[in-house]
């Protein structure tokens, strides 16, 4: 501890001049983008749970005014009746922002800028200008996304897959501009994604401290590594797709449109081309910062270090060819559905795995419920079964039956919610001190997870049902089906829950800004954590380090025999340690 | 961000409510006026102007307009006591062709402006067909697009110089929407019901008309001068005639159309 | 309301419903073994004073155990899966003797054209129903799906079959349908503001009964 105490102090003497504009606004440092990633795209998770709060009204009181819908144009709900071509502009902007500017920044914008330089041990990204614009073309493309919902004729109503050509004629989907900045938002953000992965590629890959080497990465960052590389061949696809449906909407290309010559599926397979591996850059990271969360909740080592590792590379490998299991009923030719089957089914070996070595963490651990580790063990928990409902899905016969039910919404969710979403308030909480040099209130803490974990199941569990009842997807009413009608009790128990899982998500919002201010001040560990980010100050100072650290040992050696404490940092040297090969890079 | 956010957004959508508020009012509006636009809209010199009038006479066999199975929409089919049919050629039983628009083409003084009439013109669907199925409307005023079935209705127009659209109307309601150029029909089009059609005649001026039950129309309130009159059929096409009036006079303009 | 998948309606609706259940057992085990799992070392394991957690960096042994099950599994159910797919979606699984129907999806309605007495597609005595599906029962039948503007898709819930149909693309869905009755058929992919109501009635007829209505429909649709 006391070289650790030395590190920080000296890294007060970093003399940090920048102006205001430069140091908050348009800011270099990886942590400052971290931030504003972070607050920008918790702003839309807000506005993604909003547009989901709409629907459920409508799916539960079908065609009855919406409270507080009164403010709404004539366009969308007039007297607050929520209109059809309304509700699958709901259904696709809700997609859109939780996939696109909710999850995936707060994954890999958040955590990949300011989790990788600081647990790799460097002052900053390879390219801190790219960097900025990366978050700054992110920004621009929520901001488009976010104006196209009040343009004529609304937003973009194809589903946040956008399938052609519904989403290519404007005479098709009855809106237009609001289908145009779709596609234009979409680009930027895949600009912003592709510059972001290009960086943290290049500096995991060069910017490593003495002796961290490949295997001494925290899975966190080996999974923000995978996942870059994930962004970094997929976006591409998605901005190409992208522009041509663009092209399709304004200048009369007719790619996707077969009254023209046209392809309708070749969109879905650019798109799912790019959205299956956009599947796991929702969850890779989550994944990596559940693990080092859960070796410290079990003050273990994480249980199988190397196939932990593997895993990722595997599912980041198999998640390439997979993306025919959106498609099986698409008229696809069923013999690819044959082999996309059996490579979707393996990808449930390398999940597994990681389920169990999780489990095999906590085995004869040590537990501490620390906020983080409740989130983390409920993102287990979840993502299994969000996991083991993939597996319906992967077989073709029965996906034949639940394709496009809301047997896939409950999937999809449990994934996305239970999985992602959980392991980012447990990020959120865990790394908030090193961030804002404050701790968020445990109690309420305690009080939001316990609650969002009831309230989560009870609005997506039954789902499952709904979805063996056959109930579609995207269906503005359902008691238009006198099968779905006797279903229509299930429907209001999730509204109600789902109101509740919304509320419930204040509490976290309120602990949030209110621990910015008021919260109890951070030590430099709160966590007693071994990665490299713990020796510095909380928050972390500008340049983090005057001189980086050197690193002896990989991040998970808890309740090692060799200290008489539970944890044992990775740039704490022993006696035993010997400098690793590389010098020292010298400090700037 | 619960301080900040929420008053935020809320703030936005209260503005465009409000900018969506001034286009399309409150669907009590609407309600007030029928659809009774047989006749042109009288404009504002009506009783001073020159009239032109006529008979929209029909040759040959009365062709059969296909029926119309409305077999899954029960509250549709109540309404009618037969099989309800298409309204592609409705022949008067005094050998007049109904549904024909009529209007004046070319031939207004150049800069001539007529406000739009402050009411709407109500297209109602009713029994899954479009009441008229044939109207005209002036650049500005307001069509009230009524849905009197309470099942779902789209509207959609696939307007050319105008901005087209496709709304929808989940049960009884009334929406509004303007037009802001001339456009010589707009068809109008429901797909949940795809044999539901209507027709729309968007023009600058007032002298326009609609052939009804007695297969007439009249072109009232005209300045003097010399006009290209035209009559649009949705089957047949178009027919012009060549009408020169002065002061108040009464001109006659009759058009015939041949069975195909 | 059920608990548990809608009524069978077809030949392989029983062969959908039993693979959805082998994957319910395998899957409830894994579900049971995880999270009683999860809960077992969340009681036990939790902290107390004065203990270290046991130091361990992993098990080969154990790894590759739930390594092996998972993958033997998997491949195991691909395998079945596979032999059903092929025998409901394979290129060449519809029966020769399976009776056309086309249907046609446009937005927001099905249109069905009947054979007519020759039970022929493509003759003159081909008819169209706007959003009614009639088949008769126990007898094969190959749809042969279209789309005029955008994509659609077949879904028959009590038949378990779904098959989009794609503008610009013909497919053919087969089904026998195995219990007469009354049923309904969604559109199961988003295809625009009308989506949620582009639904027809299926009539599954005793042969008997399907001859009837098609003579009389036949008739209806000449006139």
């Amino acid at each position: 501890m006391t070289t650790v105490a030395a590190t920080a102090h000296t890294a007060h003497a970093h003399h940090d001049d920048r102006s205001f504009i430069r140091k908050y606004i348009f800011s270099t440092d990886h942590k400052i983008i971290g931030i504003q990633f972070l607050f920008v795209s918790l702003f839309f998770l807000l506005i993604g749970g909003l547009l989901a709060m709409q629907m459920r009204w409508q799916l539960a009181y079908p065609g009855q005014p919406m409270p507080g819908g009164g403010i709404l144009p004539e366009t969308m709900a007039p007297g607050g009746v929520i209109l059809p071509e309304y509700y699958i502009q709901l259904v696709t902007m809700h997609g859109t922002f939780m996939v696109f500017f909710a999850i995936m920044p707060l994954l890999v914008g958040v955590y990949a800028n300011f989790l990788i330089p600081l647990k790799i041990g460097t002052h900053d990204m390879a390219f801190p200008r790219i960097n900025m614009w990366s978050f700054w073309s992110f920004f621009v493309g929520g901001l488009v996304m976010l104006a196209s919902l009040f343009v004529p004729d609304g937003a973009a109503r194809a589903g946040w897959t956008m399938y052609a050509p519904l989403s290519a004629r404007h005479d098709f989907s009855g809106a237009s501009l609001g289908q145009e900045l779709w596609s234009v938002s979409i680009i930027f953000v895949g600009l912003s994604s592709i510059l972001g992965s290009l960086n943290y590629i290049t500096t995991i890959i060069n910017n490593r401290a003495p002796g961290m080497t490949w295997f001494r990465l925290p899975l966190s960052v080996w999974s923000l590594f995978i996942t870059a590389i994930l962004g970094l061949l997929a976006l591409p696809v998605l901005s190409g797709a992208a522009i041509m449906l663009l092209f399709d909407q304004i200048i009369g290309t007719h790619f996707f449109d077969p009254a023209a010559g046209g392809q309708a599926l070749l969109w879905q397979h650019l798109f799912w081309f790019f959205g299956h591996p956009e599947v796991y850059i929702l969850i890779l990271p989550a994944m990596g910062m559940v693990s080092d969360i859960i070796a410290n909740g079990s003050r273990k080592p994480i249980f199988g270090y190397h196939s932990m590792v593997f895993a990722i590379v595997a599912i980041a490998f198999l998640g390439w060819i997979v993306w025919g299991h959106h498609m099986f009923m698409s008229g696809m030719n069923p013999t690819l559905g044959s082999s996309f089957m059996v490579s979707t089914l393996v990808i449930a070996v390398p999940s597994a795995v990681k389920v169990f070595n999780w489990m095999g963490t906590m085995w004869r651990g040590n537990i501490r419920f620390h906020v983080p580790m409740l989130h983390a063990v409920a993102f287990v928990a979840m993502f299994a079964i969000g996991g083991l409902s993939g597996i319906y899905m992967a077989a073709t016969p029965v996906d034949m039956f639940i394709h496009d039910t809301y047997f896939i919404v409950a999937h999809l969710h449990y994934v996305l919610f239970g999985g992602s979403l959980f392991a980012l308030f447990g990020a959120i909480v865990y790394w908030y001190p090193k961030m804002f040099g404050r701790m968020m209130s445990e109690p309420w803490g305690k009080v939001h997870f316990w609650l969002t974990f009831i309230f989560y199941n009870c609005t997506f569990f039954p789902m499952h049902i709904l979805g063996m009842a056959g109930h579609m997807r995207r269906i503005y009413d359902p008691t238009q089906y006198t099968f779905l009608q006797p279903y229509q009790p299930m429907n209001v128990f999730i509204s109600i829950s789902a109101f509740l899982l919304f509320a419930t998500q204040l509490i976290f919002f309120v602990n949030f800004w209110w621990s910015l201010r008021k919260g109890a001040r951070a030590e430099q560990n709160p966590w007693h954590d071994n990665g490299l980010e713990w020796s510095l100050p909380s928050p972390a100072p500008h340049g983090n380090w005057e001189q980086v650290p050197t690193v002896y040992r990989g991040p998970y050696e808890f309740s090692s025999p060799q200290v008489a404490e539970d944890y044992l940092p990775q740039h704490k040297k022993l006696p035993t340690d010997r400098e690793p090969a590389r010098a020292p890079v010298a400090g700037h | 961000m619960r301080s900040t956010v929420i008053p935020v957004v809320c703030g936005v959508m209260a503005i465009v409510g409000c900018e969506k508020g001034r286009a399309g009012a409150s669907p009590g509006v609407a309600q007030a006026a029928e659809s009774v636009p047989v006749t042109a809209q009288p404009a504002a010199s009506a009783t001073d102007g020159a009239t032109i009038t006529g008979k929209i006479k029909f040759t040959g066999a009365k062709p059969v307009n296909p029926k119309i199975d409305m077999g899954d929409e029960p509250k549709c089919k109540a309404k009618y006591q037969g099989v309800p049919t298409d309204e592609l050629v409705v022949v008067n039983p005094n050998g007049t062709l109904a549904n024909v628009f009529v209007y004046v083409k070319t031939g207004l003084p150049a800069g001539y402006t007529a406000p739009a009439p402050a009411g709407p013109v109500t297209l109602d669907q009713d029994g899954c067909r479009y009441h008229p199925h044939v109207l005209g409307i002036q650049v500005g005023q307001t069509l009230a697009i009524k849905n009197s079935d309470g099942i779902l209705h789209n509207i959609k127009a696939k307007a050319v110089k105008n901005r087209p659209f496709n709304i929808s109307q989940p049960t009884s309601m009334t929406s509004e929407r303007t037009f802001s150029a001339p456009e010589v029909m707009v068809p109008l089009e429901c797909n949940v019901h795809g044999w539901m059609h209507a027709w729309l005649g968007v023009l600058p001026h007032p002298f326009f008309g609609v052939s009804g039950a007695d297969g007439s129309f009249t072109l009232k309130g005209l300045p003097p001068g010399t006009y290209t009159v035209e009559a649009w059929h949705e089957k047949y096409g178009t027919q012009t005639a060549t009408v020169t009036v002065a002061g108040t006079e009464t001109k006659t303009a009759d058009f015939s159309f041949a069975a195909k | 309301m059920h608990w548990w998948l809608p009524l069978k309606g077809s030949t392989f609706a029983g062969e959908v419903d039993g693979l959805f259940l082998a994957i319910t057992i395998i899957t409830g085990i894994a579900f049971v073994v995880v999270e009683v799992g999860l809960i077992w070392f969340v009681v036990k394991y939790r902290q107390r004073p004065g203990r270290k957690a046991f130091y361990t960096h992993g098990n080969t042994r154990a790894e590759v155990i739930w390594t092996t099950i998972p993958a033997v599994t998997m491949v195991a159910l691909g395998l079945i899966s596979n032999h059903y797919w092929v025998k409901i979606k394979g290129r060449h699984s519809v029966p020769a003797n399976a009776y056309p129907i086309a249907i046609h999806a446009k937005q927001f309605e099905w249109q069905v054209t009947y054979p007519g007495a020759d039970g022929q597609l493509g003759t003159s005595d081909d008819f169209t129903v706007r959003n009614q599906l009639h088949v008769p029962v126990g007898r094969p039948v190959v749809v042969h799906l279209s789309a005029e503007d955008v994509i659609h898709s077949f879904f028959v819930p009590v038949f378990r079959v779904k098959q989009d149909a794609v503008p610009g693309m013909q497919i053919n869905s087969w089904f026998q349908a195995t219990v007469p009755g009354n049923y309904e058929l969604a559109c199961a992919e988003l295809c625009g503001l009308g989506h949620y109501r582009m639904r027809a009635q299926v009539f599954v007829h005793t042969q008997e009964d399907y001859d009837a209505w098609l003579k009389q429909a036949a008739q209806e649709a000449a006139q």
